[in-house]
């Protein structure tokens, strides 16, 4: 277990944007009549999104009040789920894996970068794009040394690498996510041995869907800060059904 | 060795389209509908036939778990969950299916539910998956786009499927704490049973599934379980990812056959150990949870789950985490404890303040500041800590600790003699003031 507690200073209030609180009613009718706190951890995930990389505790309520549900209930997973940063964190929120499959590959020395670059773990840069941390498996073994930046994977990381990226970072340039290394995926380097027989791929078109294959195709909301969080709208506790094209179970 | 016509993941490594198009070129949804055809029994009686064990750690086998399921409704619905939680350290095959490959696991879903009778089935992702989460979730509704799931589908089986995410814990990958935090609540594991095929989701009956297990399902129907029995070894059939990682000189995932030898697989696969196989120190073969072993176990043995487990280890996920003589294997571990104390729900008092205990007592270790008879009490506690829990967690940090001390004792042993004999610092007087 980890200690994790709410961060001092708090925001006035927090609601939903009118494309969030769309989108959460969408989750809400995934789940049964009666059970949408099912929906509390993508909403809470929404709502740090929203706020830029943290969940102040406004929210907290916001969301308990929307699922009905009590405030202690959300409190706690707040602090459980080790993904809720209770604290504000940079821009760019850089994760580096520690757990032994990376250590054995050198993430320490990974860890070393990030210290001399962006300062010890839970700092935000003065200019307010980078914090770090230390985390555990984010299960890209064989990609190992890697980090979570945002919403991607980086991985095959040498501590030059890891410069550069932040250095590009910084500068705003744009950083391709994935293997540093110019391998393919979790094919070995120098590229796959196995499923090489072209007999397995003859039925295939040229797929002109091949370019749309990218990142971001329905959960595209750029991590930005919210507006002011001082609107605040009424709880929903069970909005009606979507468009209809994937009603409820049973 | 496995031959390409025989690998289930087309589309491993992503060389190609993961869309609908290009999967159903790849052989995906192909004759769904008659195989639905065939009814609920005959696909678990086939699922039997075939020898799948469950791919997420535990190795029970397939259709017999979906057999435990209710054939007649009491007026509960059931439930199939996928469990695609993937955090177990060293693990990282089902991402590439969820990424690369996700109609395979969309209509295995679809497959596995029709057998137990369930018209929902929720995927539980981790949290950190973003990527693949939108990946999954686009894939999903391609499927329903083209009607294969969905009301009315082409295939005559309601069915409806949900994309769900955790948020960063590792516990959520046990069964019922997933089902815990599926519900919204502190992803804290139940107690057993009532097991969760009697009382699951929302109190339904539910089958949890691992992400590969649900994916291999559509291949096995296709092909027939005499196919998928074919490959392998007698217990341990079929094919299996596995992942390589450590000191290798190309680590990578692959789909080989059950039972294939460790050292073919280091270096075939993985371009060899680091510095030659006689470099080669020890061999974490399933994942962080089980014990490791020494390279002198190594050399001669086949990867499924009845040899490891002879040889007091086990398969788990199949995850093979090499270490060479460079390695500090003490610190390796003491690495893997901090995993497990982090970890720890904090439910159950052994596991909660076992795994912190265990995790000082090896930092202490690794530095040599420690007494022998440490060892023995250390290795004691690990065992008050295994089986003592609600959920396997508490075993899952012991056995790395029990591992160390029973092939790396003497280790310990000289790193605590070499700190002995170092000088101790000449304290610096201080003025009282």
């Amino acid at each position: 277990m980890s200690v994790r507690r709410l961060a001092a200073e708090q925001p006035e209030g927090f609601a939903f944007t009118p494309e969030n609180l769309e989108w959460a009613k969408a989750q809400i009718a995934k789940y049964p009549e009666g059970r949408q706190a099912s929906a509390v951890l993508p909403l809470m995930w929404r709502a740090q999104e929203q706020m830029g990389g943290w969940l102040p505790e406004p929210a907290l309520r916001y969301v308990a009040d929307m699922l009905a549900m009590a405030y202690i209930r959300v409190y706690e997973i707040a602090t459980f789920y080790t993904m809720f940063n209770l604290a504000p964190v940079g821009r760019y929120y850089v994760q580096v894996c520690g757990t032994t499959p990376c250590w054995l590959r050198g993430a320490n020395e990974i860890k070393d970068t990030c210290r001399k670059l962006i300062g010890e773990p839970g700092h935000v840069t003065a200019d307010g794009l980078f914090s770090w941390t230390e985390v555990e498996c984010l299960g890209a073994c064989v990609n190992a040394p890697m980090a979570q930046i945002n919403k991607d994977y980086y991985e095959d990381l040498t501590p030059e690498s890891m410069a550069r990226i932040l250095k590009d970072m910084k500068a705003g340039r744009r950083v391709e996510p994935g293997p540093q290394d110019g391998r393919q995926a979790s094919a070995p380097a120098g590229g796959p041995i196995t499923l090489t027989d072209p007999e397995l791929y003859k039925d295939e078109t040229p797929d002109a869907d091949r370019d749309a294959a990218g990142p971001a195709l329905t959960d595209d909301e750029a991590k930005r800060p919210g507006k002011a969080a001082n609107v605040r709208e009424a709880a929903v506790p069970k909005p009606p059904l979507g468009k209809g094209r994937k009603p409820r179970p049973r | 060795m496995l031959q390409d016509k025989d690998r289930i993941f087309k589309n491993l490594y992503g060389l190609h389209s993961w869309r609908l198009k290009a999967a159903r070129a790849r052989g995906a949804w192909d004759g769904t509908k008659a195989m639905i055809e065939k009814g609920h029994e005959a696909i678990i009686e086939e699922v039997k036939a075939s020898g799948s064990r469950g791919r997420g750690g535990a190795g029970f086998p397939t259709g017999l778990k979906w057999s435990f399921m209710p054939t007649k409704s009491d007026g509960r619905p059931n439930y199939l969950v996928v469990n695609a939680d993937e955090s177990e350290p060293g693990t990282c095959k089902d991402r590439d299916i969820m990424r690369h490959d996700p109609q395979l696991l969309i209509e295995g879903a679809f497959l596995a539910s029709f057998a137990m009778r369930a018209h929902v089935s929720y995927i539980y992702i981790r949290g950190e998956f973003i990527r693949e989460r939108e990946i999954l979730q686009a894939a999903i509704d391609e499927a329903y786009d083209a009607k294969l799931i969905g009301k009315n589908n082409v295939n005559g089986w309601d069915f409806d499927l949900y994309l769900h995410h955790g948020a960063g814990a590792y516990i959520c990958g046990e069964e019922t704490a997933l089902l815990e935090s599926l519900e919204g609540k502190k992803g804290q594991p139940r107690l057993k049973p009532p097991f969760p095929a009697n009382v699951g989701l929302y109190g339904a009956p539910t089958t949890v599934n691992n992400v590969e297990t649900i994916a291999v399902v559509p291949d096995i129907l296709r092909r027939g379980a005499t196919w998928f029995s074919s490959l392998g070894r007698p217990n341990n059939t079929g094919t299996k990812l596995f992942c390589l990682s450590g000191h290798v000189n190309k680590p990578c995932n692959v789909e080989e056959e059950m039972g294939i030898p460790l050292r073919e697989l280091i270096d075939h696969y993985a371009g060899g150990v680091r510095g030659g196989w006689d470099n080669l120190l020890a061999v974490i073969p399933g994942g962080s949870s089980v014990p490791c072993i020494p390279a002198s176990e190594c050399s001669d043995l086949p990867m499924d789950f009845d040899s490891l487990k002879a040889l007091k280890t086990g398969l788990g996920t199949a995850a093979v985490i090499v270490m060479d003589n460079s390695t500090d294997i003490i610190r390796a571990i003491a690495r893997l404890s901090y995993f497990y104390k982090h970890e720890s729900c904090g439910q159950c008092t052994p596991c909660r303040e076992g795994t912190g205990w265990m995790w000082r007592v090896l930092e202490r270790m690794a530095k040599g500041q420690a007494e022998k008879g440490e060892i023995d009490m250390l290795l004691s506690v690990s065992y008050q800590v295994e089986g003592h829990t609600i959920c396997a967690l508490g075993d899952a940090a012991a056995w790395p600790v029990q591992g160390l001390i029973r092939h790396f004792r003497h280790v310990i042993e000289q790193r605590i003699d070499e700190q002995a004999l170092k000088p101790i610092a000449p304290s610096v007087p201080v003025a009282a003031e």
